[in-house]
């Protein structure tokens, strides 16, 4: 080993002991080398029970987010050479649940994800023989923005109001409201009103902009939600002044179990 | 219909990544009193179908036809594919994508706002939908997206699945680890479809992510199900040196050279065509990806390539393309080349070399993905129908997805509504397992700081694997990896872990995939060993030439037992209307 870097992992073993510790490690200092690199190396060959989320060391799997130096950091597309001498540490992303070592609970913000209803909702259903809807390369552009998040949840380790208030939707789960609401495809709006004007929608945001920041792919889910802060002020004001004039919800799209 | 309790399904399915999903919701859509069950070792958008980038064959345009398409995959296959799967699928991949397009896909499109298809290897026309240089992710996030609307959808995520459950001839489920707990679930299932990918892992440079180790090809292949075609590997021409990482053949069907170290368009010297300056269909760069890989080889031996820190590279040119071309077409090679090789395809040339891509064998199957074990399916590349036959083209792989995946989910859907009751023995075939993992893996290791490793195992079979049954291969070569593998099989029989908890034990997954590639690994080789011919992927210079006399079949490697040498048969390849030729580019 030429060069090396320290990094200090913050691990937590809840059937071993109780509290979150942190355990220090040496790798080499290669080039080209990802945090995510070094992690590997230390479970190959220096400490198989460390534990981490990994898969398509390309950025765009979603796994293996993590703090690096404190900052949410997607750990195969951020390089130990950046950290020079180190040490880095590395600890789960913030505002979750630590399962174990460096996994955190994502089933919240799984639920967050399907309650925003994300998918292409129709007024009339479309047939194959139909033939292709028309989007011309302008109207695909409306919305293309917001279909490039990884579902990463870097933006919620960010997001201070995540970090408070447990029943905030989200950046990401706002933005991919959003990538169907501007598709000219869909008609789905109504439908997603309820949650992203609710308690813990997209009014709880206070515009920071942390999530923005964080976001590897530049999904910018902060403008995302001013734009939706923008048209859900106006059916708001609809609900509550003259409820016939708001937008009803034809259907959500939601295939039913039949017994 | 009788309902059992909370883990008993009419359909399970293993697997959550293009296959899996659209089986899902093709069961859903054949009959919305089925319940379906979606069982995978990572969350659905994490898997591999993420990462493909270039584009879904599937003819749409008036200047294209079926008849093309369908002989474009045919004499890309080297002759090896099933020509009524061909047929199916050609037939009903322009469906499946406008299905796509209905689910919100984000297609590239034209000005007019119809869909933009563009140039692949080895097709003679535009016919490759795509978005972007994403389409992979974005086919991916649509259909996980899609899923979420079906109440008859539950998901099993970050469940790795350890075993079928098989008694009385019939696969009845699966026996599953659910990783955060580590506790073991038995969830019953009357017909089960394995979408659990291909085994790229098994080798060293690959574009393939962590997760593709097999695991669903070794389940059946443990049952029973004979693996088809497993010789055949295919190395991509392009990947980037040192990670591996997929840079797309879209970046030569939008007009980038490949260049060997004297700058020179080297694959006008093999038989490819003459270089053009524009892009020409089934010439130079748009011929296929295993003539592609091939010349590189000669290149390297001829010493034309370039040396670097991680192997020998040649260059990618895209600098002719502008930047603008660049950021619409190839936004994600760029960002890609920034990222991991600090280079701006803009202005510079982008190293590249091959790298095992894709595994055209697998798991035997018919038209309807069907396993010869009564209530077993398997889809995607997990399994092989076959319609990639010796050598996949580009683009085809996205498109199988849809076409088995929804196939496979119909048969399984129809298969499960004969509502045969259970076995009564699953619950003990069940205990049979969890006491086969604890032999096996959780005879505590722990402090343990020396000897065999998971990682020492991996890397000499990732070193074998190139070495033994890399792009060209012989009897010698085969024969040493052969003789590896059984013995890192033997080493490979108890594998003590360090970890010994249960909550998130990756070390005891890790082993888990490791085992699977050695028993594929040893599957591949055998049946490289006896296919004495040349055909597509599968090279042997000792055998440099095509025999369509011994060798125009399908071979289909049996397991015998852990860490044994397969038997290897062999079935006919169905022939319809378009006999053997030469296969011709350029």
């Amino acid at each position: 080993m030429d060069k090396t870097i320290k990094i200090q992992v913050r691990r937590y073993l809840p059937e071993k002991q109780p509290d979150p510790f942190w355990q220090e490690y040496e790798v080499p200092l290669e080039p080209k080398w990802g945090v995510l690199d070094a992690l590997i190396y230390i479970k190959d060959h220096l400490d198989g029970s460390l534990s981490y989320r990994w898969s398509c060391h390309m950025g765009v799997c979603g796994s293996c987010g993590m703090m690096v130096n404190g900052e949410p950091a997607l750990t195969c597309a951020t390089f130990l050479e950046e950290y020079q001498p180190g040490p880095i540490r590395i600890e789960p992303l913030a505002n979750f649940k630590v399962l174990r070592d460096l996994i955190i609970d994502t089933d919240d913000f799984m639920g967050k994800l399907k309650s925003v209803k994300p998918w292409l909702i129709t007024d009339e259903k479309r047939d194959i023989t139909d033939g292709e809807n028309r989007q011309t390369p302008a109207e695909l552009k409306a919305f293309k923005q917001y279909t490039l998040c990884i579902n990463c949840m870097l933006c919620y380790s960010a997001c201070p109001v995540v970090g408070l208030n447990e029943d905030f939707v989200g950046p990401a789960a706002i933005a991919l409201a959003q990538r169907y609401n501007y598709d000219n495809r869909d008609s789905g709006n109504a439908a997603r009103h309820d949650t992203l004007l609710a308690h813990g929608g997209a009014f709880d945001c206070t515009l920071i902009g942390e999530c923005s920041r964080a976001c590897p792919k530049h999904v910018d889910p902060t403008g995302a939600i001013q734009r939706y802060k923008a048209d859900g002020a106006m059916e708001y004001w609809k609900r509550l002044i003259w409820p016939k004039a708001a937008t009803a919800p034809k259907n959500d799209g939601i295939v039913k179990q039949i017994d | 219909m009788t309902r059992y309790g909370p883990d008993e399904y009419d359909v399970l399915i293993v697997g959550g990544g293009g296959a899996g999903l659209r089986a899902a919701i093709a069961v859903a859509e054949t009959d919305p009193r089925l319940k379906v069950g979606v069982v995978s070792k990572v969350y659905p958008m994490r898997s591999h179908t993420v990462s493909a980038e270039g584009g879904s064959a599937g003819v749409i345009k008036s200047n294209d036809s079926i008849d093309e398409h369908i002989y474009d995959t045919i004499s890309g296959g080297d002759w090896l594919c099933d020509q009524d799967a061909v047929e199916a699928f050609v037939n009903e991949a322009p469906k499946e994508l406008l299905r796509m397009e209905h689910w919100g896909c984000p297609w590239s499109r034209e000005p007019d706002g119809s869909v933009a298809v563009r140039s692949f290897g080895g097709m003679k026309n535009k016919r490759t939908w795509y978005a972007a240089d994403k389409t992979g992710f974005h086919m991916l996030h649509t259909l996980f997206q899609t899923s979420l609307k079906y109440e008859p959808i539950r998901r099993y995520d970050e469940f790795f699945a350890t075993t079928l459950l098989v008694d009385d001839g019939r696969c009845q489920g699966v026996v599953a680890l659910e990783m955060a707990t580590g506790r073991l679930h038995t969830i019953a299932a009357r017909s089960v479809i394995l979408c659990t990918g291909g085994f790229g892992k098994a080798f060293r440079f690959t574009t393939n992510a962590n997760i593709k180790t097999g695991d669903g090809v070794a389940l059946a292949y443990r049952a029973g199900v004979p693996l088809k075609d497993m010789e055949f590997v295919q190395y991509h021409p392009t990947g980037l040196p040192f990670t591996g990482i997929l840079i797309t053949e879209a970046t030569r069907a939008e007009g980038g050279f490949l260049l060997n170290k004297e700058d020179y368009r080297y694959l006008q010297d093999y038989n490819l065509g003459k270089p053009a300056p524009q892009p020409v269909n089934r010439t130079m760069e748009l011929g296929p990806r295993d003539r592609l890989s091939q010349a590189f080889e000669q290149e390297r031996q001829k010493g034309r390539t370039i040396k670097g820190p991680y192997g020998d590279y040649v260059h990618l040119d895209l600098r002719h393309l502008g930047e603008q071309h660049i950021n619409e077409r190839l936004p994600m090679v760029r960002e890609l080349c920034l990222k991991y090789e600090k280079i701006d395809p803009v202005t510079q040339c982008i190293p590249v070399r091959p790298v095992v891509h894709y595994t055209m064998g697998g798991i035997d199957v018919d038209i309807n993905g069907a396993t010869c074990v009564e209530g077993l399916y398997a889809a995607g590349e997990a399994s092989c129908v076959s319609i990639n036959g010796a050598n996949r083209l580009g683009s085809n792989s996205l498109t199988e997805l849809l076409v088995f995946g929804a196939r496979a989910g119909r048969a399984a859907a129809e298969h499960a509504k004969q509502a045969k009751p259970f076995s009564a023995k699953l619950a003990a075939l069940a205990r049979d397992e969890e006491q086969r993992i604890e032999e096996t893996f959780c005879k505590s290791g722990e402090g343990k700081t020396s000897g065999d490793s998971i990682a020492s195992i991996r890397e000499t079979l990732h070193h074998q694997m190139e070495a033994g049954a890399g792009i060209y291969r012989d009897e010698k070569s085969l024969q040493t990896a052969k003789e590896t593998v059984l013995e890192l099989q033997e080493r490979a029989k108890a594998l003590p872990l360090q970890d010994s908890s249960y909550t998130f034990n990756t070390e005891l997954t890790a082993a888990m995939e490791l085992r699977n590639l050695l028993e594929l690994s040893s599957a591949i080789i055998e049946s490289g060993l006896l296919r004495t011919e040349s055909r597509g992927a599968h090279q042997r210079t000792d055998f440099p030439q095509r025999d369509d006399e011994n060798y125009l079949k399908h071979s289909l490697a049996h397991r015998t037992e852990y860490g044994a040498t397969p038997r290897i048969e062999y079935a006919p390849v169905t022939i319809t209307k378009w006999p053997p030729k030469e296969r011709v580019y350029g």
